[in-house]
Protein backbone atom coordinates (compact mmCIF):
# COMPACT_ATOMS: atom_id res chain seq x y z
CA UNK A 1 0.00 0.00 0.00
CA UNK A 2 1.47 3.46 -1.00
CA UNK A 3 2.05 6.06 2.05
CA UNK A 4 -0.81 8.72 1.67
CA UNK A 5 1.29 10.68 4.55
CA UNK A 6 5.30 10.54 5.23
CA UNK A 7 7.27 12.64 7.46
CA UNK A 8 10.92 12.52 7.89
CA UNK A 9 12.67 14.06 10.55
CA UNK A 10 10.54 17.18 10.92
CA UNK A 11 12.26 19.80 13.59
CA UNK A 12 10.27 23.27 14.55
CA UNK A 13 11.51 25.37 17.28
CA UNK A 14 9.88 29.08 18.40
CA UNK A 15 13.01 30.35 20.39
CA UNK A 16 14.35 27.68 23.18
CA UNK A 17 11.71 25.42 22.56
CA UNK A 18 11.36 22.56 20.77
CA UNK A 19 8.24 21.50 19.61
CA UNK A 20 9.24 18.61 16.97
CA UNK A 21 12.82 16.80 17.57
CA UNK A 22 12.46 14.99 14.62
CA UNK A 23 9.12 13.69 13.76
CA UNK A 24 8.80 10.50 11.63
CA UNK A 25 6.10 9.14 10.49
CA UNK A 26 4.36 6.77 7.86
CA UNK A 27 0.43 6.38 7.37
CA UNK A 28 -0.22 3.75 4.68
CA UNK A 29 -3.52 4.78 2.51
CA UNK A 30 -7.17 4.23 4.25
CA UNK A 31 -5.43 3.64 7.07
CA UNK A 32 -6.15 5.68 10.36
CA UNK A 33 -3.04 7.03 12.30
CA UNK A 34 -3.23 7.78 16.04
CA UNK A 35 -1.06 10.37 17.19
CA UNK A 36 -1.01 9.87 21.11
CA UNK A 37 0.59 12.01 23.53
CA UNK A 38 0.31 15.11 26.25
CA UNK A 39 -0.29 18.42 25.76
CA UNK A 40 2.75 20.04 24.21
CA UNK A 41 4.20 16.78 23.00
CA UNK A 42 4.24 17.93 19.22
CA UNK A 43 0.67 16.40 18.35
CA UNK A 44 -0.24 20.25 16.90
CA UNK A 45 2.53 21.23 15.13
CA UNK A 46 3.41 17.67 13.25
CA UNK A 47 -0.45 18.60 11.77
CA UNK A 48 -0.02 22.14 11.38
CA UNK A 49 3.15 21.43 9.32
CA UNK A 50 1.63 18.63 7.21
CA UNK A 51 -1.73 20.85 6.63
CA UNK A 52 0.79 23.96 5.17
CA UNK A 53 0.21 25.97 7.90
CA UNK A 54 3.53 25.99 9.62
CA UNK A 55 6.78 25.07 7.68
CA UNK A 56 9.82 23.08 9.20
CA UNK A 57 12.80 24.05 10.14
CA UNK A 58 14.18 20.75 9.23
CA UNK A 59 13.18 17.14 7.18
CA UNK A 60 10.69 17.07 4.55
CA UNK A 61 6.86 15.61 4.83
CA UNK A 62 4.21 14.51 1.65
CA UNK A 63 0.68 14.20 1.96
CA UNK A 64 -1.11 12.62 -1.12
CA UNK A 65 2.03 12.50 -2.79
CA UNK A 66 2.82 16.02 -2.90
CA UNK A 67 5.53 17.61 -0.76
CA UNK A 68 4.46 20.22 2.61
CA UNK A 69 6.31 23.18 1.67
CA UNK A 70 7.22 23.16 -2.34
CA UNK A 71 3.56 22.03 -3.56
CA UNK A 72 1.71 23.31 -0.74
CA UNK A 73 -0.48 25.00 -2.64
CA UNK A 74 -2.02 22.29 -5.06
CA UNK A 75 -1.96 20.24 -1.80
CA UNK A 76 -4.13 21.58 -0.22
CA UNK A 77 -6.83 20.80 -3.09
CA UNK A 78 -6.37 16.53 -1.35
CA UNK A 79 -6.81 17.19 2.36
CA UNK A 80 -9.36 18.28 4.85
CA UNK A 81 -8.59 19.41 7.75
CA UNK A 82 -10.48 20.15 11.26
CA UNK A 83 -9.16 21.55 14.57
CA UNK A 84 -9.41 21.44 17.88
CA UNK A 85 -10.33 25.16 17.97
CA UNK A 86 -13.73 24.74 15.90
CA UNK A 87 -13.33 27.03 12.55
CA UNK A 88 -16.37 27.71 12.20
CA UNK A 89 -18.30 31.25 11.65
CA UNK A 90 -20.29 32.14 14.44
CA UNK A 91 -22.91 34.75 12.35
CA UNK A 92 -23.04 32.24 9.35
CA UNK A 93 -25.46 29.92 9.27
CA UNK A 94 -24.37 26.01 9.11
CA UNK A 95 -25.39 25.81 5.70
CA UNK A 96 -23.77 29.16 4.33
CA UNK A 97 -20.47 27.96 6.53
CA UNK A 98 -20.49 24.85 4.55
CA UNK A 99 -21.15 26.57 1.09
CA UNK A 100 -18.63 29.34 1.74
CA UNK A 101 -15.82 26.25 2.01
CA UNK A 102 -17.05 24.81 -1.35
CA UNK A 103 -16.87 27.89 -3.14
CA UNK A 104 -12.91 28.20 -1.73
CA UNK A 105 -12.61 24.64 -2.54
CA UNK A 106 -13.76 26.02 -6.38
CA UNK A 107 -17.17 23.29 -6.31
CA UNK A 108 -19.00 26.09 -8.23
CA UNK A 109 -22.29 27.37 -6.41
CA UNK A 110 -24.51 24.36 -7.51
CA UNK A 111 -22.26 21.95 -6.45
CA UNK A 112 -21.25 23.44 -3.46
CA UNK A 113 -25.18 24.21 -1.87
CA UNK A 114 -25.85 20.58 -2.50
CA UNK A 115 -22.83 19.00 -1.14
CA UNK A 116 -23.70 21.91 2.13
CA UNK A 117 -26.85 19.82 1.75
CA UNK A 118 -25.61 16.12 2.24
CA UNK A 119 -23.20 16.72 4.90
CA UNK A 120 -26.04 18.55 7.35
CA UNK A 121 -28.06 15.61 6.59
CA UNK A 122 -25.35 13.39 7.05
CA UNK A 123 -23.99 15.20 9.96
CA UNK A 124 -27.62 15.70 11.65
CA UNK A 125 -27.49 19.22 11.39
CA UNK A 126 -30.45 19.67 9.13
CA UNK A 127 -32.28 21.28 11.55
CA UNK A 128 -29.69 23.67 12.43
CA UNK A 129 -29.33 24.48 8.76
CA UNK A 130 -30.26 28.00 8.47
CA UNK A 131 -29.85 29.00 11.81
CA UNK A 132 -26.61 31.33 12.51
CA UNK A 133 -23.78 28.24 14.04
CA UNK A 134 -23.80 31.37 17.87
CA UNK A 135 -26.29 29.50 18.92
CA UNK A 136 -25.31 25.88 18.53
CA UNK A 137 -24.03 23.68 20.75
CA UNK A 138 -20.40 22.50 21.64
CA UNK A 139 -20.84 19.14 19.84
CA UNK A 140 -22.71 20.64 16.81
CA UNK A 141 -19.98 22.86 16.17
CA UNK A 142 -17.34 19.91 16.15
CA UNK A 143 -19.79 18.20 13.19
CA UNK A 144 -20.22 21.45 11.14
CA UNK A 145 -16.51 21.87 11.41
CA UNK A 146 -15.74 18.09 10.83
CA UNK A 147 -18.25 18.68 7.70
CA UNK A 148 -16.38 21.05 6.75
CA UNK A 149 -13.44 19.31 6.22
CA UNK A 150 -15.24 16.96 4.38
CA UNK A 151 -16.67 19.50 1.35
CA UNK A 152 -14.06 18.44 -1.22
CA UNK A 153 -13.87 14.59 -0.21
CA UNK A 154 -10.84 15.08 0.51
CA UNK A 155 -8.20 11.52 0.26
CA UNK A 156 -6.30 12.43 3.11
CA UNK A 157 -8.41 13.90 6.56
CA UNK A 158 -6.40 15.59 9.27
CA UNK A 159 -8.22 15.60 12.87
CA UNK A 160 -6.53 17.66 15.68
CA UNK A 161 -8.07 16.42 18.89
CA UNK A 162 -11.74 16.16 17.32
CA UNK A 163 -13.83 15.34 20.59
CA UNK A 164 -11.76 17.61 23.12
CA UNK A 165 -13.65 19.09 25.45
CA UNK A 166 -17.12 17.38 24.14
CA UNK A 167 -19.11 15.41 26.92
CA UNK A 168 -19.11 11.44 26.35
CA UNK A 169 -22.38 11.49 24.24
CA UNK A 170 -21.02 14.18 21.86
CA UNK A 171 -18.07 12.14 21.56
CA UNK A 172 -19.45 8.72 20.81
CA UNK A 173 -21.36 10.27 18.01
CA UNK A 174 -18.08 12.02 16.56
CA UNK A 175 -16.24 8.60 16.87
CA UNK A 176 -19.09 7.05 14.85
CA UNK A 177 -18.78 9.29 12.27
CA UNK A 178 -15.07 9.04 11.79
CA UNK A 179 -15.41 5.05 12.08
CA UNK A 180 -17.88 5.51 8.56
CA UNK A 181 -15.59 7.75 7.00
CA UNK A 182 -12.73 5.37 7.39
CA UNK A 183 -14.97 2.48 5.82
CA UNK A 184 -14.82 4.79 3.06
CA UNK A 185 -11.23 4.40 2.66
CA UNK A 186 -10.30 7.94 3.75
CA UNK A 187 -6.90 8.13 5.10
CA UNK A 188 -6.88 9.64 8.55
CA UNK A 189 -4.49 11.08 11.00
CA UNK A 190 -5.80 11.89 14.27
CA UNK A 191 -4.06 13.72 17.26
CA UNK A 192 -5.42 12.93 20.67
CA UNK A 193 -4.77 12.95 24.26
CA UNK A 194 -7.56 10.22 24.90
CA UNK A 195 -6.28 6.80 25.41
CA UNK A 196 -9.64 5.33 24.77
CA UNK A 197 -9.98 7.56 21.13
CA UNK A 198 -7.04 6.36 19.96
CA UNK A 199 -7.67 2.65 20.96
CA UNK A 200 -11.17 2.69 19.58
CA UNK A 201 -10.08 4.47 15.91
CA UNK A 202 -6.53 4.33 15.01
CA UNK A 203 -5.58 1.10 13.31
CA UNK A 204 -1.43 2.60 14.44
CA UNK A 205 -0.88 4.40 16.92
CA UNK A 206 2.64 6.64 18.18
CA UNK A 207 2.86 7.66 20.82
CA UNK A 208 4.44 11.11 21.23
CA UNK A 209 6.59 13.29 23.11
CA UNK A 210 8.87 15.64 23.39
CA UNK A 211 8.63 16.08 19.58
CA UNK A 212 9.37 12.67 18.63
CA UNK A 213 7.86 9.09 18.16
CA UNK A 214 8.58 7.16 21.32
CA UNK A 215 6.66 3.79 20.65
CA UNK A 216 4.97 2.81 17.45
CA UNK A 217 2.47 -0.17 16.70
CA UNK A 218 -1.34 -1.09 17.47
CA UNK A 219 -2.93 -0.78 20.54
CA UNK A 220 -2.45 -4.57 21.25
CA UNK A 221 1.25 -4.51 20.50
CA UNK A 222 1.71 -1.06 22.37
CA UNK A 223 -0.07 -3.22 25.52
CA UNK A 224 2.25 -5.97 24.72
CA UNK A 225 5.26 -4.07 24.83
CA UNK A 226 3.94 -3.21 28.65
CA UNK A 227 3.55 -6.76 29.32
CA UNK A 228 1.19 -8.97 31.43
CA UNK A 229 -1.64 -7.82 33.13
CA UNK A 230 -2.95 -5.36 35.80
CA UNK A 231 -4.13 -6.11 39.40
CA UNK A 232 -6.23 -3.31 40.62
CA UNK A 233 -6.78 -3.73 44.63
CA UNK A 234 -8.66 -1.68 47.09
CA UNK A 235 -8.64 -1.80 50.68
CA UNK A 236 -10.51 0.24 53.13
CA UNK A 237 -7.82 2.26 55.48
CA UNK A 238 -4.54 3.92 54.25
CA UNK A 239 -2.67 1.57 57.07
CA UNK A 240 -3.77 -1.72 54.88
CA UNK A 241 -2.93 -0.10 51.87
CA UNK A 242 1.05 0.54 53.19
CA UNK A 243 0.85 -3.56 53.97
CA UNK A 244 -1.04 -4.28 50.95
CA UNK A 245 1.87 -2.53 48.72
CA UNK A 246 4.43 -4.76 51.26
CA UNK A 247 2.94 -7.78 51.01
CA UNK A 248 1.96 -7.80 47.05
CA UNK A 249 5.63 -5.81 45.87
CA UNK A 250 7.31 -9.71 45.71
CA UNK A 251 4.24 -10.61 42.58
CA UNK A 252 4.96 -7.25 40.61
CA UNK A 253 7.04 -7.39 37.57
CA UNK A 254 7.31 -3.60 37.40
CA UNK A 255 6.42 -0.30 38.96
CA UNK A 256 3.71 -0.91 41.68
CA UNK A 257 1.23 2.42 41.39
CA UNK A 258 -0.71 3.16 44.80
CA UNK A 259 -3.52 5.83 44.64
CA UNK A 260 -4.10 7.19 47.99
CA UNK A 261 -7.46 8.80 47.54
CA UNK A 262 -9.00 5.94 46.04
CA UNK A 263 -7.02 3.39 48.48
CA UNK A 264 -5.50 1.17 45.07
CA UNK A 265 -3.17 -0.28 44.41
CA UNK A 266 -1.89 -1.39 41.04
CA UNK A 267 0.14 -4.39 40.36
CA UNK A 268 1.72 -5.38 37.10
CA UNK A 269 1.64 -9.12 36.96
CA UNK A 270 2.60 -12.20 35.10
CA UNK A 271 0.15 -15.68 35.50
CA UNK A 272 -2.95 -13.33 35.62
CA UNK A 273 -5.82 -15.59 37.51
CA UNK A 274 -3.04 -17.27 39.62
CA UNK A 275 -1.42 -14.23 40.33
CA UNK A 276 -4.90 -12.80 41.43
CA UNK A 277 -5.99 -15.47 43.60
CA UNK A 278 -2.26 -15.68 45.51
CA UNK A 279 -2.55 -11.76 45.75
CA UNK A 280 -5.59 -12.04 48.13
CA UNK A 281 -4.49 -15.34 49.80
CA UNK A 282 -1.81 -13.17 51.33
CA UNK A 283 -4.07 -10.18 52.10
CA UNK A 284 -6.15 -12.76 53.90
CA UNK A 285 -3.77 -13.98 55.73
CA UNK A 286 -2.80 -10.73 56.99
CA UNK A 287 -6.36 -9.99 57.42
CA UNK A 288 -6.54 -6.95 55.60
CA UNK A 289 -10.34 -6.34 53.99
CA UNK A 290 -10.67 -6.25 50.31
CA UNK A 291 -13.33 -3.78 48.91
CA UNK A 292 -12.24 -4.49 45.21
CA UNK A 293 -10.28 -6.51 43.24
CA UNK A 294 -10.13 -7.32 39.58
CA UNK A 295 -7.93 -8.07 36.91
CA UNK A 296 -7.40 -5.95 33.63
CA UNK A 297 -5.49 -6.35 30.37
CA UNK A 298 -2.90 -3.33 30.31
CA UNK A 299 -4.60 0.60 28.97
CA UNK A 300 -2.81 2.45 26.97
CA UNK A 301 -2.58 5.40 29.98
CA UNK A 302 -0.44 2.04 31.52
CA UNK A 303 1.96 2.03 27.99
CA UNK A 304 2.03 5.70 28.25
CA UNK A 305 3.11 5.87 31.77
CA UNK A 306 5.69 2.81 31.29
CA UNK A 307 7.55 4.65 28.11
CA UNK A 308 7.51 8.24 29.38
CA UNK A 309 7.45 8.21 33.43
CA UNK A 310 4.66 10.29 33.36
CA UNK A 311 1.38 10.71 33.35
CA UNK A 312 -1.04 11.40 30.24
CA UNK A 313 -3.03 14.12 31.83
CA UNK A 314 -0.68 16.41 33.32
CA UNK A 315 -1.12 19.87 32.37
CA UNK A 316 2.28 20.59 30.60
CA UNK A 317 4.16 23.51 31.69
CA UNK A 318 4.37 25.44 28.16
CA UNK A 319 1.90 24.29 26.00
CA UNK A 320 3.10 24.66 22.16
CA UNK A 321 0.96 24.94 19.35
CA UNK B 1 -9.52 29.77 -14.18
CA UNK B 2 -6.50 31.11 -14.03
CA UNK B 3 -5.14 32.55 -10.69
CA UNK B 4 -6.61 36.36 -11.51
CA UNK B 5 -9.94 34.96 -11.52
CA UNK B 6 -9.20 32.40 -8.81
CA UNK B 7 -7.96 35.67 -6.58
CA UNK B 8 -11.47 37.73 -7.52
CA UNK B 9 -14.00 34.81 -7.37
CA UNK B 10 -12.22 33.80 -3.50
CA UNK B 11 -12.22 37.51 -2.67
CA UNK B 12 -15.92 37.85 -3.72
CA UNK B 13 -16.51 34.39 -1.40
CA UNK B 14 -15.21 35.97 1.12
CA UNK B 15 -16.88 39.62 1.07
CA UNK B 16 -20.08 38.17 0.91
CA UNK B 17 -19.23 36.16 4.18
CA UNK B 18 -18.36 39.61 6.05
CA UNK B 19 -21.60 41.04 4.20
CA UNK B 20 -23.64 38.28 5.60
CA UNK B 21 -21.32 38.76 8.85
CA UNK B 22 -22.43 42.44 9.12
CA UNK B 23 -26.24 41.93 8.67
CA UNK B 24 -26.24 39.45 11.66
CA UNK B 25 -23.67 41.47 13.99
CA UNK B 26 -25.71 44.16 15.56
CA UNK B 27 -22.78 45.54 17.02
CA UNK B 28 -21.22 46.11 13.34
CA UNK B 29 -24.29 47.22 12.31
CA UNK B 30 -24.86 50.04 14.48
CA UNK B 31 -21.65 51.12 13.91
CA UNK B 32 -22.61 51.27 9.81
CA UNK B 33 -26.34 52.89 10.22
CA UNK B 34 -26.55 53.74 14.06
CA UNK B 35 -23.24 55.93 13.91
CA UNK B 36 -23.67 58.39 11.34
CA UNK B 37 -26.94 59.02 11.73
CA UNK B 38 -26.04 60.45 15.02
CA UNK B 39 -22.72 62.34 13.86
CA UNK B 40 -25.37 64.02 11.81
CA UNK B 41 -27.43 64.99 14.03
CA UNK B 42 -25.27 65.79 17.00
CA UNK B 43 -22.88 67.65 15.30
CA UNK B 44 -24.87 69.97 12.81
CA UNK B 45 -27.52 70.37 15.81
CA UNK B 46 -24.90 70.98 18.50
CA UNK B 47 -22.16 72.77 16.47
CA UNK B 48 -24.55 74.27 14.11
CA UNK B 49 -26.35 76.10 16.54
CA UNK B 50 -23.12 77.88 18.09
CA UNK B 51 -21.37 78.45 14.36
CA UNK B 52 -22.06 81.01 12.20
CA UNK B 53 -20.70 81.24 8.67
CA UNK B 54 -21.36 83.69 6.28
CA UNK B 55 -22.39 83.06 3.18
CA UNK B 56 -23.32 79.70 3.74
CA UNK B 57 -25.51 77.10 6.17
CA UNK B 58 -22.80 75.86 9.15
CA UNK B 59 -24.41 72.03 7.84
CA UNK B 60 -23.44 72.75 4.32
CA UNK B 61 -19.87 73.03 5.51
CA UNK B 62 -20.03 70.30 7.95
CA UNK B 63 -21.39 67.58 6.33
CA UNK B 64 -18.11 66.99 4.33
CA UNK B 65 -16.68 66.39 7.25
CA UNK B 66 -19.00 64.47 9.19
CA UNK B 67 -18.34 62.05 6.10
CA UNK B 68 -14.90 61.42 6.24
CA UNK B 69 -14.65 61.63 10.15
CA UNK B 70 -17.57 58.75 9.74
CA UNK B 71 -15.07 57.25 7.10
CA UNK B 72 -12.38 57.02 9.20
CA UNK B 73 -14.53 55.35 11.74
CA UNK B 74 -16.21 52.92 10.19
CA UNK B 75 -13.59 51.50 8.28
CA UNK B 76 -11.94 50.42 11.66
CA UNK B 77 -14.50 47.85 11.38
CA UNK B 78 -12.00 46.40 9.21
CA UNK B 79 -9.17 45.97 11.05
CA UNK B 80 -11.58 45.28 13.99
CA UNK B 81 -13.22 41.99 12.24
CA UNK B 82 -9.66 40.74 11.30
CA UNK B 83 -8.39 41.10 14.73
CA UNK B 84 -10.93 39.06 16.18
CA UNK B 85 -11.01 36.48 13.09
CA UNK B 86 -7.40 35.76 14.05
CA UNK B 87 -8.18 34.84 17.27
CA UNK B 88 -10.62 32.09 16.20
CA UNK B 89 -9.46 29.36 14.24
CA UNK B 90 -11.14 30.46 11.29
CA UNK B 91 -7.89 31.80 8.85
CA UNK B 92 -6.12 28.23 9.91
CA UNK B 93 -9.50 27.17 7.92
CA UNK B 94 -8.88 29.29 5.22
CA UNK B 95 -5.16 28.18 4.75
CA UNK B 96 -5.39 24.47 4.65
CA UNK B 97 -7.90 25.70 1.17
CA UNK B 98 -6.52 25.79 -2.22
CA UNK B 99 -7.67 29.41 -2.19
CA UNK B 100 -6.26 32.32 -3.31
CA UNK B 101 -3.95 33.70 0.13
CA UNK B 102 -4.57 37.04 -0.97
CA UNK B 103 -8.54 36.85 -0.64
CA UNK B 104 -8.97 37.15 3.04
CA UNK B 105 -8.04 40.66 3.25
CA UNK B 106 -9.47 41.77 -0.33
CA UNK B 107 -12.30 40.45 0.95
CA UNK B 108 -12.83 42.14 3.90
CA UNK B 109 -11.79 45.37 2.53
CA UNK B 110 -14.19 45.37 -0.24
CA UNK B 111 -17.21 43.83 1.99
CA UNK B 112 -15.95 47.41 3.88
CA UNK B 113 -16.26 49.10 1.69
CA UNK B 114 -20.12 47.84 0.22
CA UNK B 115 -20.70 48.89 4.06
CA UNK B 116 -18.96 52.10 4.02
CA UNK B 117 -21.54 52.89 0.74
CA UNK B 118 -24.60 51.72 2.94
CA UNK B 119 -23.41 54.42 5.37
CA UNK B 120 -22.68 57.06 3.35
CA UNK B 121 -25.68 56.85 2.01
CA UNK B 122 -27.66 56.97 5.18
CA UNK B 123 -25.54 59.77 5.94
CA UNK B 124 -26.21 61.94 2.27
CA UNK B 125 -30.09 61.41 2.94
CA UNK B 126 -29.89 62.61 7.06
CA UNK B 127 -27.69 65.44 5.47
CA UNK B 128 -30.48 66.52 2.97
CA UNK B 129 -33.22 66.63 5.91
CA UNK B 130 -30.77 68.54 7.92
CA UNK B 131 -30.50 71.37 5.37
CA UNK B 132 -26.95 69.84 3.39
CA UNK B 133 -27.11 70.89 -0.23
CA UNK B 134 -25.04 69.66 -3.51
CA UNK B 135 -24.18 72.89 -5.39
CA UNK B 136 -22.30 71.06 -8.18
CA UNK B 137 -23.24 69.07 -11.27
CA UNK B 138 -24.16 66.29 -10.94
CA UNK B 139 -20.92 64.57 -12.47
CA UNK B 140 -19.15 66.90 -9.84
CA UNK B 141 -21.46 65.33 -7.34
CA UNK B 142 -20.78 61.63 -8.29
CA UNK B 143 -17.01 62.06 -8.21
CA UNK B 144 -17.39 63.80 -4.88
CA UNK B 145 -18.98 60.63 -3.45
CA UNK B 146 -16.36 58.27 -5.51
CA UNK B 147 -13.57 59.87 -3.70
CA UNK B 148 -15.09 59.47 -0.60
CA UNK B 149 -15.30 55.49 -1.34
CA UNK B 150 -11.81 55.66 -2.18
CA UNK B 151 -10.49 57.14 0.53
CA UNK B 152 -12.78 54.29 2.45
CA UNK B 153 -11.40 51.79 0.52
CA UNK B 154 -7.55 52.87 1.28
CA UNK B 155 -8.37 53.91 5.14
CA UNK B 156 -9.41 50.14 5.45
CA UNK B 157 -5.96 49.10 4.25
CA UNK B 158 -4.42 50.84 6.65
CA UNK B 159 -6.39 50.18 9.37
CA UNK B 160 -6.02 46.15 8.14
CA UNK B 161 -1.99 46.95 8.60
CA UNK B 162 -2.41 48.21 12.09
CA UNK B 163 -4.87 45.32 13.17
CA UNK B 164 -2.19 42.92 11.48
CA UNK B 165 0.23 44.26 13.74
CA UNK B 166 -1.45 44.38 17.19
CA UNK B 167 -3.46 41.15 16.77
CA UNK B 168 -5.75 41.74 19.69
CA UNK B 169 -8.66 43.58 19.27
CA UNK B 170 -8.58 45.17 22.50
CA UNK B 171 -5.84 46.87 21.74
CA UNK B 172 -6.36 48.03 18.37
CA UNK B 173 -9.62 49.43 19.41
CA UNK B 174 -7.58 51.81 22.30
CA UNK B 175 -4.87 52.37 19.49
CA UNK B 176 -7.24 53.13 16.40
CA UNK B 177 -9.40 55.78 18.71
CA UNK B 178 -6.43 57.43 19.99
CA UNK B 179 -4.94 57.98 16.97
CA UNK B 180 -8.37 58.67 14.52
CA UNK B 181 -9.45 61.22 17.28
CA UNK B 182 -6.74 63.92 16.39
CA UNK B 183 -6.51 63.05 13.09
CA UNK B 184 -10.06 64.24 12.51
CA UNK B 185 -10.01 66.90 14.98
CA UNK B 186 -6.94 68.19 14.14
CA UNK B 187 -8.30 69.02 10.67
CA UNK B 188 -10.59 71.10 9.08
CA UNK B 189 -13.69 69.36 9.68
CA UNK B 190 -15.36 71.54 12.05
CA UNK B 191 -13.19 74.54 12.22
CA UNK B 192 -12.27 76.67 9.81
CA UNK B 193 -8.39 75.84 9.93
CA UNK B 194 -7.14 79.65 8.72
CA UNK B 195 -8.06 80.56 11.99
CA UNK B 196 -6.04 77.75 14.18
CA UNK B 197 -3.00 79.24 15.71
CA UNK B 198 0.08 78.69 14.06
CA UNK B 199 1.41 74.97 14.24
CA UNK B 200 -1.56 73.34 14.58
CA UNK B 201 -3.29 75.19 11.47
CA UNK B 202 0.20 73.73 9.32
CA UNK B 203 -0.69 70.27 11.39
CA UNK B 204 -4.09 70.67 9.98
CA UNK B 205 -3.48 71.72 7.00
CA UNK B 206 -1.04 69.23 5.82
CA UNK B 207 -3.23 66.52 7.45
CA UNK B 208 -4.63 64.01 4.65
CA UNK B 209 -7.93 63.97 6.41
CA UNK B 210 -8.30 67.76 5.77
CA UNK B 211 -7.19 67.28 1.76
CA UNK B 212 -10.00 65.07 1.55
CA UNK B 213 -12.44 66.95 3.62
CA UNK B 214 -11.74 70.09 1.11
CA UNK B 215 -11.63 68.18 -1.73
CA UNK B 216 -15.31 66.83 -0.71
CA UNK B 217 -16.33 70.33 -0.20
CA UNK B 218 -15.15 71.57 -3.62
CA UNK B 219 -16.88 68.67 -5.07
CA UNK B 220 -20.20 69.24 -3.42
CA UNK B 221 -20.02 72.72 -3.82
CA UNK B 222 -19.74 73.46 -0.24
CA UNK B 223 -17.15 75.60 -0.30
CA UNK B 224 -18.33 78.93 1.04
CA UNK B 225 -16.82 81.68 -1.08
CA UNK B 226 -16.96 84.22 1.85
CA UNK B 227 -14.37 82.29 3.82
CA UNK B 228 -10.43 83.05 3.00
CA UNK B 229 -9.75 80.22 0.28
CA UNK B 230 -7.02 78.15 2.07
CA UNK B 231 -3.85 78.83 1.44
CA UNK B 232 -1.45 75.70 1.66
CA UNK B 233 -0.44 73.74 -1.25
CA UNK B 234 -2.89 70.40 -0.59
CA UNK B 235 -5.79 72.11 0.39
CA UNK B 236 -5.46 74.15 -2.85
CA UNK B 237 -5.24 71.34 -4.97
CA UNK B 238 -7.83 69.28 -2.67
CA UNK B 239 -8.91 67.21 -5.56
CA UNK B 240 -5.39 65.71 -7.12
CA UNK B 241 -3.65 65.77 -4.11
CA UNK B 242 -6.48 63.92 -2.39
CA UNK B 243 -6.27 61.26 -5.09
CA UNK B 244 -2.68 61.03 -4.95
CA UNK B 245 -3.28 60.55 -1.37
CA UNK B 246 -5.06 57.33 -2.21
CA UNK B 247 -2.88 56.14 -4.11
CA UNK B 248 -0.10 56.51 -1.87
CA UNK B 249 -1.91 55.13 0.72
CA UNK B 250 -3.17 52.08 -0.99
CA UNK B 251 0.48 51.55 -2.41
CA UNK B 252 2.24 51.34 0.77
CA UNK B 253 -0.71 49.47 2.92
CA UNK B 254 -1.55 47.11 0.38
CA UNK B 255 1.54 45.37 0.70
CA UNK B 256 2.34 45.80 4.36
CA UNK B 257 -1.25 44.45 5.10
CA UNK B 258 -0.57 41.35 3.23
CA UNK B 259 3.13 40.73 4.55
CA UNK B 260 1.86 41.51 8.31
CA UNK B 261 -0.90 39.04 7.55
CA UNK B 262 1.45 36.24 6.16
CA UNK B 263 3.46 37.08 9.50
CA UNK B 264 0.51 37.02 11.89
CA UNK B 265 -0.99 33.51 10.61
CA UNK B 266 2.00 31.31 10.44
CA UNK B 267 3.00 31.17 13.78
Amino acid sequence: MPAAITAEGLVKKYGDVVALDGMELTVPEGTVFGLLGPNGAGKTTTVRILTTLLTPDAGHATVAGFDVVRDARRLRAHIGASGQYAAVDDHLTGAENLEMVGRLYHLGVKRSRQRARDLLDRFDLTEAADRPVQGYSGGMRRRLDLAGALVATPPVLFLDEPTTGLDPRARASLWEVIAELVADGTTVLLTTQYMEEADRLADRIAVVDHGRVIALGTADQLKDQVGGDRIELSVTSAADLETARRMLAPLAVGDMQLDPTALQVTIPVIGGAAALTSALGHLAAERIAVRDAGLRRPTLDDVFLTLTGHETDETSKETVR
Amino acid sequence: MNSLQVAFADGMTIAKRNALKIRRAPDLLGGVIMLPVVFVLLFTYVFGSMIELPGLSYAEYMLPGIFVMTITSSAQITGYTLTQDLQKGIFDRFRTLPMSPSAVLTGQTVSDLIMNVTSIVTMALVGLLVGWRIHSSPLEALLGFGLLLLFAYAFSWVTATVALALRTPEIFNNIATLVSLPLVFLSNAFVDSTRLPGPLQAVAEWNPVSTFIQAARVLFGNASSALPAPSAWPLRHAVPVSLLWSVVLLAVFVPLATRLYKRAVSR
